[in-house]
């Protein structure tokens, strides 16, 4: 039998829950919105992978970035997924990117005693065109704001946003748009940054940054490659 | 951890909202109707590392033939890489009864679509997602298989190459190791692999980290198997040993020349 | 009035450990100290040694030096890769270095490796654990090039090539396959350079750049940054620079200071300056 070092019998053991690390960064313009996450994929001290997409298309009007355990993630844009290709059938069209934050917000806290480990953000345009960004917390509660961050960078990027987007209070009356006023060279100019500056500092932010932008063009992607140390 | 934990399999444990009461709804009798439990709830007898790379032509995966029990180098001939299907290859780190679990439903699977008798098999993608959601859903049960599996392929001129863990979290990458490999072997790949390998490259790589792993992982051994993936099968060659190097001089006398404190 | 005096007793206080175990029990956390989650290595070749080391310093899961040094100096002929407590790596490395430099006055002869390691040694046994530095030594002396790494608790290795810290095992996959006897000194540099960017890429505590230190019977030479592989992607076109008003001013108000107090010219007289020059004199 295996003694510890203090003495007592170790048996392996093991958590349900990882962290598999990564930060997500969205900002709603009036006609576009811009989501973003790094690619690394991490367990401890160890990189799992470099290549790692923590962005689900939901729609074409509508993609969830999630970091924290990988499994969890996976299982959420499952999970989401097959809702949506349900509401398909009974509707003829796509979920609207509101909709789909509700649903979201259903999906996590009906987990509300195991949780889904994910820290997520959904980002699309709504049905007005506007930009909009829904960001949660694990178990489900959300806000609709104009920017937010997510996952192991949050800490350092989301005072840097509010220095540079802050946006009205959602309590304000009359009601302000939540949009934020930059154009989306801008948004990308500052969320390109965001993630050098994340890399910088956090362990677990880095390699590449995959960029989502959706507009009333369409949807495309950019990557830019981030340190890899 | 790894480690030996002796004593008998613990009983069966009712789960959360299981009735304890015979005959009530939800009660399990001594003896359930899918069987005793089959599994251990901690590790016994595990296999160390297991590595694969993608090359030219296909997929390579590599491990060694030892099932340790605790840190005793118990069995030394039990082959860890097994064939799913006509382009699928599982390589097995971790419980080597939750392995042979794991491969009799691979087998069952493999069954089904023989007897559909139209020539489709399931695509190592496929076999890959479907291992993840056995993983993660007995991680739901708090009971998980103790077990990382990589999953290797070839279908459609495309190749595959993942790693699913024991709680279900997975990836795919170009090269991949399980366990003490993703410390060890996992470096020299990102240095050194790249995916248009010739295979003679990418068995001299594989066993170049088999090696590092044996110099350095205390649960590996120097016999070692290479299977290998292409579009015209499946290949795993029988298992042999790996050379290794103990006679450097600092090693044969190390204070030579400087006696003192150590 | 009578003084008592108390003789300090030497070496750390452990006064508060009481104290502090009854904190810890009632969930009062000790402040975070700075860790350098590191890879340093070392290697004997054919004249001498050679050192590396990254230079990421991180508080938990934040980088907190881009750029610090982790090679620390022993003696002219002796240096000393840190990792650990970067508290307990710089003063146990600098006690010991203290210590040597008595010795060599005392002698006159030069230092000596294993005398290095069996005052480091002694003293982290001593501690038990508790001083948390974990070292890879190095040196060359009238014996020959030296090479050891010591672990916290005070045990110690003699070997070829060493490595330590979280990115230990990343930079050892690299001595284990490419190591050879009686390297030259660039295939050395060669060496330790890759076995620290093993450490920097693959290991999240370590990153940065590479430090190399290159010790022989003729001196040593420190190769500080002697690669810098991790620049910035990314700058922001129009950086981060506030124009003046940036800030809106709420409310102002002025008050004359000659108002509220008296002023006198306190400069010293001509002769108060020339006592204090002669005081402050040695």
């Amino acid at each position: 039998m295996d003694k510890g070092p203090h003495g007592h019998v170790e048996r392996p053991s093991w958590s349900p829950y990882d962290n598999n690390g990564g930060t997500a960064v969205a900002v709603a313009g009036e006609d576009y919105c811009v989501i973003a996450a790094d690619t690394r994929m991490s367990t401890g001290f160890s990189i799992l992978t470099r290549d790692h997409t923590k962005l689900f298309k939901v729609s074409d009007k509508c993609v969830l970035a999630s970091a924290g355990f990988q499994a969890d993630a996976k299982t959420l844009q499952k999970t989401l997924d097959a809702r949506h290709q349900q509401y398909q059938h009974k509707h003829n069209k796509e979920i609207s990117c509101p909709a789909m934050a509700q649903l979201l917000s259903n999906t996590l806290y009906y987990k509300r005693f195991f949780p889904y480990y994910t820290f997520n953000l959904l980002g699309g345009l709504d049905n007005e065109g506007k930009g909009c960004v829904y960001t949660y917390d694990a178990i489900g509660s959300y806000e609709r704001t104009g920017y937010s961050c997510q996952g192991s960078g949050q800490q350092l990027v989301m005072p840097v946003l509010d220095n540079q987007l802050k946006s009205a209070s959602p309590l304000v009356l009359p009601a302000v748009s939540s949009a934020t006023p930059l154009s989306e060279a801008e948004a990308m100019d500052l969320i390109k940054d965001t993630f050098a500056s994340a890399g910088e500092r956090d362990i677990y932010t880095g390699d590449a940054v995959e960029i989502i932008i959706i507009n009333r063009k369409g949807i495309r992607k950019e990557v830019l490659p981030l340190k890899k140390d | 951890m790894l480690g030996p934990a002796p004593g008998p399999p613990a009983a069966h444990v009712p789960y959360a909202g299981e009735s304890s009461v015979p005959g009530a709804a939800g009660h399990k009798f001594d003896v359930p109707v899918d069987g005793p439990a089959k599994h251990t709830n901690d590790p016994y007898v595990t296999g160390t590392s297991v590595l694969g790379i993608k090359y030219k032509d296909g997929v390579l995966i590599a491990a060694d033939t030892l099932a340790s029990y605790g840190s005793t180098i118990r069995y030394k001939s039990i082959e860890r890489l097994h064939k799913v299907n006509d382009h699928t290859l599982l390589g097995a780190s971790g419980e080597i009864s939750d392995y042979q679990y794991i491969s009799n439903l691979l087998e069952e699977l493999a069954t089904d679509d023989f007897n559909h008798d139209d020539g489709l098999q399931l695509n190592p993608k496929e076999i890959y997602a479907y291992l993840t959601r056995v993983l993660y859903n007995r991680r739901n049960k708090f009971d998980p298989l103790w077990n990382s599996l990589v999953i290797g392929g070839v279908k459609n001129g495309k190749s595959f190459l993942g790693v699913v863990g024991m709680i279900g979290a997975a990836y795919e990458d170009d090269h991949v190791a399980t366990g003490f490999g993703n410390h060890l072997a996992r470096p020299i790949f990102r240095s050194e692999h790249r995916p248009d390998m010739t295979e003679d490259e990418g068995v001299a790589l594989l066993e170049k980290c088999l090696r590092v792993l044996y110099y350095r992982d205390k649960q590996s051994i120097n016999k070692v198997q290479v299977a290998k993936v292409t579009e015209k099968g499946i290949e795993i060659s029988r298992p042999y040993a790996l050379a290794s190097e103990w006679s450097y001089q600092a090693f044969v006398d190390p204070t030579k020349g400087a006696e003192g404190s150590w | 009035m009578a003084a008592v005096m108390v003789e300090e007793a030497a070496g750390f206080s452990f006064d508060l450990c009481r104290r502090n175990a009854s904190l810890d029990k009632l969930g009062i956390k000790p402040p975070n100290v700075r860790k350098t989650g590191t890879t340093i290595v070392g290697v004997v070749y054919k004249d001498g040694v050679v050192l590396g080391a990254d230079t990421r310093a991180t508080e938990g899961d934040i980088v907190c030096d881009k750029n610090c040094e982790k090679i620390h100096y022993i003696a002219p002929n002796i240096w000393c890769c840190g990792a650990g407590t970067a508290a307990d790596t710089e003063n146990v490395t600098g006690m010991i270095s203290s210590t040597l430099e008595l010795h060599r006055y005392s002698t006159g002869r030069r230092s000596r490796v294993v005398t290095a390691l069996t005052l480091l040694k002694e003293h982290l046994f001593k501690y038990q654990g508790h001083v948390s530095a974990a070292l890879v030594l190095g040196g060359v002396d009238n014996t020959g090039p030296h090479l050891h790494t010591v672990y916290p608790h005070g045990s110690t290795d003699t070997l070829p090539y060493a490595t330590m810290g979280s990115g230990s095992l990343a930079a050892m996959a690299v001595f284990e396959a490419k190591y050879k006897e009686n390297l030259t000194r660039e295939e050395a540099i060669d060496l330790v350079a890759s076995a620290i960017k093993a450490g920097i890429f693959n290991d999240l505590g370590s990153g940065s750049n590479v430090d190399v230190c290159v010790i022989t019977k003729d001196g040593k030479e420190m190769l500080r940054n002697f690669e810098t592989p991790n620049p910035r992607t990314y700058n922001r076109s129009k950086g981060y620079v506030f124009p003046r008003g940036h800030t809106p001013v709420l409310s102002s108000s002025v008050k004359k200071l000659g108002d509220l107090v008296t002023v006198e010219d306190a400069s010293p007289a001509a002769g108060e300056l020339e006592a204090m020059e002669v005081d402050q004199k040695p």
